[in-house]
């Protein structure tokens, strides 16, 4: 294609007028491929900014907690030392979406990261069903303010100190802080102020209503005013039966509405952790996708505007020449083998679908009949609306990329002494692979099951969980500290039960019981 | 839609708070190193940054994870080689390592590693003087001493011919001529006018007399003018130096310390603190400051800075002999007239019994008045000895410049700061 180029701009400086113009032009082709986004807020920041913002997790404004400090520091340490290079930009699931952009980068990185973040990254978090379903783009930033403000009053009104582990304990269970299939209802700042003092109240009163039973079964127990009314026990549980009817997964949510002896602002910050759990919740499920997603369209925008002559063949080169970096996926043995680059693989799906779409081979038609020849957009768009990681890869991971690069299931049995390569990328082993891949992307199979079966309401109070074990998969050492955590909030013993196949394989209590034995109560 | 917005001025460390706290929960851990840090460095070096590492383990933020164990798949890309049922040795032996690398979960979790990261100087400094409840550290202003100094000052009538200055003079000179000469050309001009009139008058009219009298009276007033000198003594200028007092900007700071077998490497440390902020105190107020070790047990030598603090002697303890040598170092090397004086003596009060009254001698008429200040600080919990006693007579004597401090652990440091600072700020007002 010969195009008479007049590029923007040339060279590495860029302003902010040039940006503008980039932006403009990269909007229009966005809007040429019915990419649908929310607007964008672009920020330009310097790379002590950038640590701060690295430290909080992207937020744009955070609580005060040490493990954010801790964050800072490690980042800073490896900034210092060349270990690491900041991220060219950082972009936040909120509307308008912001995103950060360094100011060190070059006119080309500036360009080439509106594209990433601003119409890649904004277009996934504003189509995919889990950002639909789980955040609330429109009062997170909102609901941030709301949370650093509540915190810093708790810290007044209770001391540092008392904020902090209850931060602590809560960060320890923040991955069981979510509601996998309620959709939360968004609400803004102001509207959670008002709430929050009405909920106080009210959930006050529920955790009363629930322990209120205890006086009638254990009689040393203290008498709550006004006790008794068997006929406003909504919860039924003076008819006996164990309290929750049903396995709670949301470890969080159990204890902000169970917890016997948290006072409501401890309740309260339980929630704020829980809600922002919630908000990462998608990202973590998402990540292979969202940034195969981003990558697709900042290497298809790029090539546009190079086609349509308005970047340079200069601009172009270095474009290349980091989007093969960042895409870039060094085998298992290699000194830079840091696990599967989630940029790579997704980067590899999505651009394969596009080929499927656009010129099937024999292999793909019998493999992806549906897709194989449809039109490549509407495709695309489909698979980023409907899937996450584990899914996704499911259902769209080709037999080419596989071959490509090269993938191969191991598994690792402690009960033999050698490894066995159980499928690689031939035709009896794609299938196997691409389920191996799929789970291990999948939330469920990263993350040990854990859930509460029983809050002993009439006996010790104590509580019971589940780790419900597969593979013979155990607990890291990390279980001690967590239920530690765990029983700080609920205030008595709580026991962690593993088992698998209905068969309990270990016991976990804190405190630490004496007895070895274990009875189960 | 669009909108750039530039927060490239918007407010840095935004996770200052954060880090701070950060610092305050591991406060123990930070301390122990900073510790090691300052018996590692020289007094000179504490005014930088310090690495810090705290194992991992200390301060994960615990989360349920699986540990090593039991049976997972694992897919790898690159693959060249294997093919279905390949079996492969497991990669590094069969410790707990975790599987063949679960990617980055594990090496989060169990690694053994350190968390490392940079203290900045004010932050370490901080940690330094955490122990001894050191409130912020002022400039507070010291009693220098004093150094004349020449500076120009205006312009004087009397100096030295090398001070003359050559413009001021001249025009002194113009001026005297000009007003020397004015009355003598009034009168020239009226005798000549005269002389004049006279000589236009009728010649029967003329009066001769008259004639040969104006005459004479203007060549005798032309010799006066030209009789006006063109430059006088009196109008001569010098630039003139006035003599001013300027505080002394260097100082020698003498560290003395009792290095017999009584006192143990935890009477150093203690000490050591002690040198450390009087010095960071000089520092802070002189440009330069000098430092000197002394050791002594029965006989004083001076010592490089590694060997006072770190080596070990026995034996007695004359603190005289401490005393004479810095005496003789003051004496050769830094002239009471353009140094500040400061000696810092650390001991555990023992002394040989004869020597106390020879050290109060010393003090009193040798060493006190050519030092801006001694501080004295005795490591012990137990009794005094004669040598504190002494000392207090000494104390008495010049209760302006000499403090005494008892120590029992690093807390007690800093009050006899305290003092120092205190009394110096009244005594300038």
């Amino acid at each position: 294609m010969s195009v008479a180029r007049k590029p923007i701009a040339t060279g590495s400086d860029w302003n902010f007028s040039v940006l503008e113009r980039f932006d403009e032009e990269l909007a229009r082709l966005a809007d040429e491929y019915r990419l649908d986004t929310y607007p964008n807020q672009i920020e330009v920041i310097t790379t002590e900014q950038m640590m701060d913002a690295y430290a909080s997790v992207g937020m744009p404004v955070g609580y005060h907690h040490w493990s954010f400090g801790k964050q800072f520091l490690a980042v800073e340490q490896a900034y210092k030392r060349g270990q690491m290079g900041l991220a060219y930009e950082l972009v936040i699931n909120s509307n308008p979406c912001i995103a950060y952009l360094m100011e060190e980068n070059t006119l080309m990185m500036q360009v080439l990261v509106i594209a990433h973040a601003c119409y890649g990254h904004n277009s996934f978090f504003k189509g995919n069903y889990l950002f639909r379903t789980w955040t609330d783009a429109e009062s997170i930033v909102d609901y941030l303010v709301f949370a650093r403000k509540y915190i810093a009053q708790c810290e007044e009104r209770h001391g540092v100190h008392a904020v902090e582990q209850l931060l602590d304990a809560c960060h320890a269970l923040q991955n069981y802080g979510v509601d996998r299939y309620k959709r939360p209802s968004p609400i803004s700042a102001e509207e959670e102020a008002k709430r929050q003092e009405e909920r106080e109240a009210y959930l006050q009163t529920q955790v009363n209503m629930l322990w209120r039973t205890i006086p009638e079964s254990s009689a040393g127990a203290s008498v709550l005013p006004g006790s008794l009314h068997s006929d406003e026990d909504p919860l039924g549980l003076h008819s006996g039966g164990s309290y929750p009817p049903e396995p709670q997964e949301n470890l969080l949510y159990f204890i902000e509405k169970n917890a016997p002896l948290l006072a409501p602002w401890q309740r309260e910050i339980v929630r704020i952790v829980r809600k922002l759990a919630q908000y990462f919740y998608p990202q973590r499920q998402t990540q292979v996708m969202n940034e195969g997603w981003a990558c697709f369209w900042h290497y298809t925008l790029m090539n546009r505007l190079y086609d349509e002559g308005k970047v340079d063949e200069g601009l172009m080169l270095e474009f290349l020449q980091s989007h093969a970096a960042v895409i870039n996926q060094p085998g298992f043995d290699s000194p830079h083998y840091s696990g599967l680059n989630p940029y790579a693989l997704g980067f590899a799906i999505f651009m394969d679908i596009k080929r499927i779409c656009e010129s099937p081979t024999d292999e793909d038609r019998e493999w992806f009949p549906d897709i194989a020849g449809s039109p490549w957009r509407e495709t695309l768009e489909f698979a980023m609306r409907n899937f996450k990681d584990e899914s996704f890869i499911q259902q769209f991971l080709s037999p080419k990329v596989m071959r490509d690069l090269k993938l191969f299931l191991i598994v690792d049995d402690d009960q033999t002494d050698m490894l066995e390569v159980a499928a690689i990328h031939d035709d009896r082993g794609y299938r196997r692979v691409r389920e191996a891949l799929a789970n291990q992307y999948a939330l469920s199979v990263r993350e040990p099951n854990i859930q509460v079966v029983e809050a002993a309401i009439r006996g010790d109070r104590s509580l019971t969980l589940h780790h419900v074990q597969d593979n013979r998969r155990p607990l890291g050492r990390s279980v001690y500290p967590v239920i530690r955590h765990l029983q700080q909030l609920w205030g008595f013993p709580v026991h962690l039960v593993s088992m698998e196949e209905g068969r309990v394989t270990r016991r976990y209590h804190w405190p630490i019981e004496d007895d070895n034995s274990d009875a189960s109560q | 839609m669009t909108y750039f917005i530039d927060r490239r001025p918007n407010a840095k460390h935004k996770s200052a708070v954060n880090r701070q706290r950060f610092l305050e929960r591991y406060r123990k851990h930070i301390k122990r190193s900073v510790e090691e840090a300052v018996n590692r460095r020289s007094i000179t070096d504490m005014e930088r940054g310090e690495k810090i590492s705290i194992p991992t383990k200390d301060i994960s933020e615990p989360v349920f994870q699986h540990g090593p164990g039991g049976a997972r798949n694992i897919v790898s890309p690159g693959n060249k080689e294997f093919l279905e049922g390949d079996k492969i040795r497991r990669p590094g032996g069969q410790g707990d390592g975790g599987g063949a690398g679960e990617g980055g979960a594990s090496d989060q979790g169990e690694g053994a590693d350190e968390f490392a990261f940079t203290l900045s100087r004010e932050e370490f400094l901080e940690f330094v003087f955490d122990g001894l409840e050191l409130p912020h550290l002022q400039r507070k202003p010291l009693k220098s001493l004093e150094e004349i100094k020449m500076v120009r000052a205006g312009l004087a009538r009397d100096g030295v011919p090398s001070r003359i200055s050559i413009t001021r003079s001249m025009r002194e000179a113009y001026a005297r001529r000009i007003a020397m000469r004015a009355p003598i050309k009034r009168a020239l001009k009226e005798a000549q006018e005269a002389l004049a009139a006279e000589e236009r008058k009728d010649p029967v009219l003329r009066n001769p007399a008259r004639i040969t009298e104006l005459k004479a009276e203007i060549e005798r007033l032309a010799k006066r003018i030209e009789a006006v000198p063109f430059i006088d003594t009196y109008d001569l200028r010098y630039h003139q130096l006035a003599a001013q007092p300027q505080p002394s900007s260097q100082a020698v700071m003498f560290c003395v310390m009792d290095v017999s077998g009584s006192m143990t490497q935890n009477h150093k440390d203690i000490a050591k603190r002690f040198f450390l902020l009087l010095y960071l105190f000089l520092e802070k107020h002189y440009e330069k400051v000098e430092l000197v070790f002394v050791r002594h047990h029965t006989a004083a030598r001076e010592v490089s800075e590694e060997e006072f603090f770190y080596s070990r002697e026995t034996g007695g303890t004359i603190v005289s002999s401490a005393l004479t040598l810095v005496d003789k170092i003051i004496e050769k090397r830094y002239p009471a007239g353009q140094w500040n004086l400061y000696v810092a003596q650390a001991s555990d009060g023992d002394n040989w019994d004869d020597d106390s009254n020879i050290c109060r001698d010393l003090l009193a008429k040798q060493l006190m008045p050519q030092l801006q200040y001694y501080a004295y600080v005795e490591i012990t919990p137990h009794e005094h000895q004669s040598l504190w006693h002494e000392y207090e007579a000494v104390a008495a004597q010049f209760p302006e410049r000499f403090a005494m401090r008892q120590i029992v652990d690093a807390g007690d440091i800093y009050p006899v700061f305290r003092e120092l600072f205190k009394r110096r700020l009244s005594q300038t007002r």
